[in-house]
């Protein structure tokens, strides 16, 4: 990414004072930390995070960690990472290549230097290239000595030995002193991006209040990592992130990631409707932390951990014909086991919202990998003719904007709503302007009460939703259920011309939303040969990828679609003006399929399906060989 | 919104000139029941309703939740709300419901096969999390509206449609299994027996907690009889025992018979004979805090032992209760903004809003 435009300059405005190493200014740059699970690596990565985020930089992060919790320590698949892509202008992803890589072990260099910049910065703990845990890599021979890392600037530096000697007479063991070599690190990293300290300090302080002795190891080690950088050699010069001059609106703003985004998302939006809001939900890897965040603000959210994932979406039924606002929440094998409390949802039309973390299926697959893979189950998964609303989320805080969008459309229609998040979206970050109450569109919602003329499966005619009866409410006593209902009062009936109403009526509710639906929009060369159409996390890599190839004078474009069912009116024009159409996607060409279903349209496809998300340049590389 | 469910308390509205007492007609739906003739879901549907006139409480504060099966075909019958779900899932529907709205009475209607078989893990779980909520469980030993198929609750060796050369399944115990997983009110009635349906169902209402009551059911298309010897009043005395508390455990067409306890085992003895005296005989206490006594009772029955009728525990313990949250605008705002916030000011600076 910093290859955008490097500049030497001298800078006489940095922090370090009496040195002789220069600055170099930059646009971005993409950093990687990596050790073992508990090296401390996604700490210190939110550290970095948050200080360049005070700093005014924007960013977007990607925690990347292994399904197990603590990996056998030295090996490969126990390495955990904490990526992140530093800009003074707007980053729509985490990066392709890392410009500067931590590696706190031989396995963390193993796993990651095939992703470094040509040139970039490697800095190892050399303490931790002992024999065994060189072999425990799958090295033959120690890398800091061979030619594995010739093609980087590798700075070795005995991290575990500087941080027990910077805390010697503290009261510290030396093996809780050497735990603090991750802050020891970080300071390193401040050096070398020009950080304040104070950020990081004052975290440290309120972290470690009871602990007065590991918050000053902390303190000491992080500050010694600055002071060892500025000292060193090795390290010949420091980054400086060119600010672009855009000035953000002014406001709060804060990391999020995706998963907090959409429990805040579900939190704003039973706000702005005057409901209570009930997750209904059971543990599964990535969805699990939007449970965490809403069992954290029980003023809020009525938080229900199911016996099963049957149990958790049937709960959320029942609370929303009780009359809240009704979310379930899970991932891969959860949503296959969802299916049929979906359909009676959608038959017995009371609104619910259903987020789906996707993940690398099918089965089990790759429980903590990314995938965008679950489209068709959400939209065809259900046995009958079982049409529901389906959005995605297309980045991390746009996970807030879906829940609510999800909330206002299934309220309004009394329907179920599936939002389509992915496990990268859901833990990864960036920079978000915290919106207030005010500024958030309403969502009225009315309940029935007057029981004269109430009919169970009357309808709104603008859009086809059936009044919401909540029980305790005096003369609307009525039954729903399974079996298919008689149109207006609700009675059972195996009427066959009342069935084919009814599935068309449900249908046809369904296919309102258009109206709900703003027009598309196109970013890039206005006079584009080629858009690039995507859905989900994809919004980042490809705009990322635009704005470079229009830098590059090629005529490209792109658009991202939030509404995947149904798909929004001026699609179909919108994919008849382009020569050709690419849509990429991290699964078998989902989307691709289904645009050629419904508009008769040949697109091209990208499939990557590896449990990661694409890379710039893999997406680059196909515009370019369509273009010829 | 409180712990206390005022309704449960069996008081009459408070202004009874604007409220007309309800009759039992107010609780049917006028959708005539479809079960077949002589089925025991008919005297269970028509106890609830009677319990339901009788509390006091208001139809609309009702709400009838159940699966699929014949049992699950009555909250169609009654006007009140309902919720007709899927096959064995109505515990976790009535879960969010009762959550969402804890004034409500929620009664969840279930079968053999529904409770046990397909929903039996909601079945525990909603056991052990002791809800105020009721379920009663219509037990006929056999799968019904499929036709007659070996249920979780078939003895073995009974010939069904789906097990021709006779069950090769241990058949379970419903109330063992609820005590086991924790329930705080457990009952069994027969379906032919409108006072102890009623004074049963009765004693479920106004528990506080889970109640579940087992009804044997009769059915009369594919397993027509198999309680004949509980119900039929010629054997009945000698095969069943009724549960009261504070009293013995006497049984027999002469009352003559009660159960004791030898060798850590209950015993079938005949009073007067072999020394037996009444002070022998176990005195009935649902409210035991060995639950090893209530298991003992669910167990009895085959050649030697009465089968329990009426509540076998009840025990006053912790009821499921979220706390109601109190959102507030500050609230609210400090949610959104979790923590390592920072404030972008109009002229361009930027300050942490770490504390």
């Amino acid at each position: 990414m910093s290859e955008l435009s490097v500049q030497d300059s001298r800078s006489s405005m940095n922090g370090n004072i009496g040195s002789k190493k220069t600055v170099k200014e930059i646009i971005s740059s993409v950093v990687r930390f990596a050790g073992d699970s508990g090296d401390g690596m996604q700490l210190v990565g939110d550290q970095f995070t948050n200080t360049s985020a005070v700093a005014g930089d924007f960013f977007a992060t990607l925690p990347d960690y292994p399904s197990e919790i603590r990996a056998p320590a030295g090996t490969v698949f126990g390495v955990s990472g904490f990526q992140v892509c530093i800009g003074g202008t707007e980053v729509y992803t985490p990066g392709d290549q890392y410009d500067v890589l931590m590696a706190m072990n031989p396995a963390a260099l193993k796993v990651n230097l095939a992703n470094m910049q040509k040139g970039g910065i490697v800095i190892v703990n050399e303490d931790a290239f002992i024999q065994k845990n060189i072999e425990k890599a799958g090295y033959t021979e120690n890398p800091l000595e061979g030619a594995a890392a010739s093609s980087v600037n590798l700075v070795k530096v005995a991290m575990s030995a500087l941080t027990v000697k910077a805390l010697e007479g503290s009261s510290l063991t030396a093996r809780e002193a050497d735990r603090c070599k991750n802050f020891f690190a970080l300071g390193m990293l401040y050096w070398l991006y020009n950080r304040d300290l104070n950020y990081t300090m004052k975290w440290i302080e309120k972290k470690f209040l009871s602990k007065p002795s590991i918050m000053e190891a902390n303190k000491k080690a992080l500050m010694a990592g600055l002071a060892y950088a500025e000292s060193h050699d090795a390290f010949t010069h420091s980054f400086k992130i060119a600010k672009s001059g855009v000035t953000p609106k002014p406001g709060v703003y804060r990391n999020i990631s995706g998963n907090q985004a959409a429990a805040l998302g579900m939190i704003a939006a039973a706000q702005k409707s005057g409901l209570k809001l009930f997750l209904g939900s059971y543990p599964i890897t990535p969805a699990t932390d939007i449970m965490h965040e809403l069992a954290k603000h029980r003023d809020f959210c009525t938080v229900f951990q199911a016996e099963d994932e049957i149990a958790a979406i049937g709960a959320t039924l029942g609370a929303s014909f009780g009359g809240a606002l009704a979310l379930t929440t899970t991932s891969g094998p959860g949503f296959s086991l969802k299916s049929e409390f979906m359909n009676l949802a959608m038959i017995v039309e009371l609104p619910m919202v259903i987020i789906d973390v996707q993940r690398a299926g099918p089965s089990t697959g790759l429980p903590t990998k990314t995938e965008q893979s679950d489209m068709f189950q959400a939209l065809y998964g259900r046995h009958g003719e079982s049409p529901l609303i389906v959005l995605a989320s297309s980045s991390p805080k746009d996970c807030f904007d879906t829940a609510v969008e999800a909330s206002r459309l299934a309220l309004k229609y009394m329907t179920p709503v599936i939002v389509l998040s992915e496990g990268y979206l859901g833990n990864g970050s960036e920079v978000w302007r915290v919106p207030s109450l005010d500024e958030l569109a309403p969502i009225p919602v009315k309940f029935r009460t007057d029981p004269v003329g109430f009919q169970p499966y009357s309808r709104n005619p603008e859009t086809l939703a059936r009044p919401w009866a909540i029980p305790g409410t005096p003369g609307l006593e009525h039954r729903l259920g399974g079996l298919e209902k008689e149109d207006g009062s609700g009675a059972v009936s195996h009427s066959p011309q009342n069935h084919e109403k009814m599935t068309k009526l449900r249908a046809e509710k369904v296919a309102k939303v258009v109206q709900d639906i703003p027009p598309t929009e196109v970013y890039g060369h206005a006079n584009a040969d080629i858009l690039v159409l995507g859905w989900g996390s994809t919004a980042g890599v490809i705009k990322h990828t635009v704005r470079k190839l229009n830098q590059d004078g090629l005529k490209v474009a792109c658009a991202h679609i939030r509404h995947i069912n149904p798909l929004p009116s001026d699609l179909k024009p919108l994919l008849q003006k382009y020569k050709k159409v690419l849509i990429p996607e991290n699964n078998m060409g989902q989307l691709w399929y289904r645009i050629r279903a419904e508009y008769l349209i040949d697109t091209e496809r990208l499939n990557k399906i590896q449990g990661q998300p694409f890379r710039a340049d893999e997406i680059e590389a196909k515009i370019r060989s369509i273009l010829g | 919104m409180t712990l206390d469910n005022k309704s449960n308390s069996g008081q009459l509205p408070t202004d009874p000139a604007e409220k007309p007492k309800l009759t039992r007609k107010d609780f049917l739906s006028g959708i005539e029941p479809r079960w077949c003739v002589g089925c025991g879901d008919y005297s269970t549907f028509n106890a609830v309703t009677r319990v339901f006139v009788n509390s006091g409480i208001a139809r609309e504060k009702f709400a009838l939740i159940s699966g699929i099966g014949c049992s699950s075909r009555l909250p169609y019958y009654s006007n009140t709300y309902g919720f007709h779900t899927i096959h064995g899932r109505a515990p976790t529907v009535a879960m969010g419901l009762k959550i969402a709205n804890p004034d409500l009475n929620v009664w969840v209607f279930t079968g053999d096969g529904d409770g046990l078989s397909i929903g039996g893990n909601h079945f525990i779980h909603l056991m052990r999390r002791n809800p105020n909520m009721k379920v009663v469980l219509f037990n006929n030993q056999i799968y019904g509206l499929t036709k007659g198929q070996t249920s979780p609750t078939s003895p073995l060796g009974v010939k069904t449609k789906s097990m021709p050369y006779g069950s090769i399944d241990r058949p379970m115990h419903p109330l063992t299994l609820a005590l086991g997983a924790g329930a705080t009110f457990v009952a069994r009635v027969p379906d032919t027996d409108n006072d102890m349906l009623f004074q049963t169902l009765t004693a479920a209402q106004e528990h506080k907690g889970i109640a579940i009551v087992e009804v044997l059911i009769n059915c009369v298309i594919f397993n027509d009889g198999v309680f004949a010897p509980f119900t039929d009043k010629a054997t009945r005395p000698d095969t069943t025992v009724r549960l009261e508390a504070g009293k013995p455990l006497i049984f027999g067409a002469q009352s003559d018979r009660g159960i004791r306890m030898r060798d850590n085992r209950p015993e079938a003895v005949k009073i007067g004979e072999g020394g037996v005296s009444a002070s022998d005989i176990i005195v009935h206490d649902p409210a035991n805090p060995n639950s090893g006594y209530a298991f003992m009772l669910a167990e009895m029955g085959g050649a030697e032992l009465p089968v329990p009728f009426g509540i076998l525990r009840q025990t006053s313990e912790y009821v499921y209760q979220p706390a109601p949250g109190k959102p507030t605008p500050e609230g609210f705002a400090k949610v959104m903004q979790g923590s390592g916030a920072w404030m972008h000011e109009a002229n361009g600076s930027i300050r942490s809003l770490e504390k």
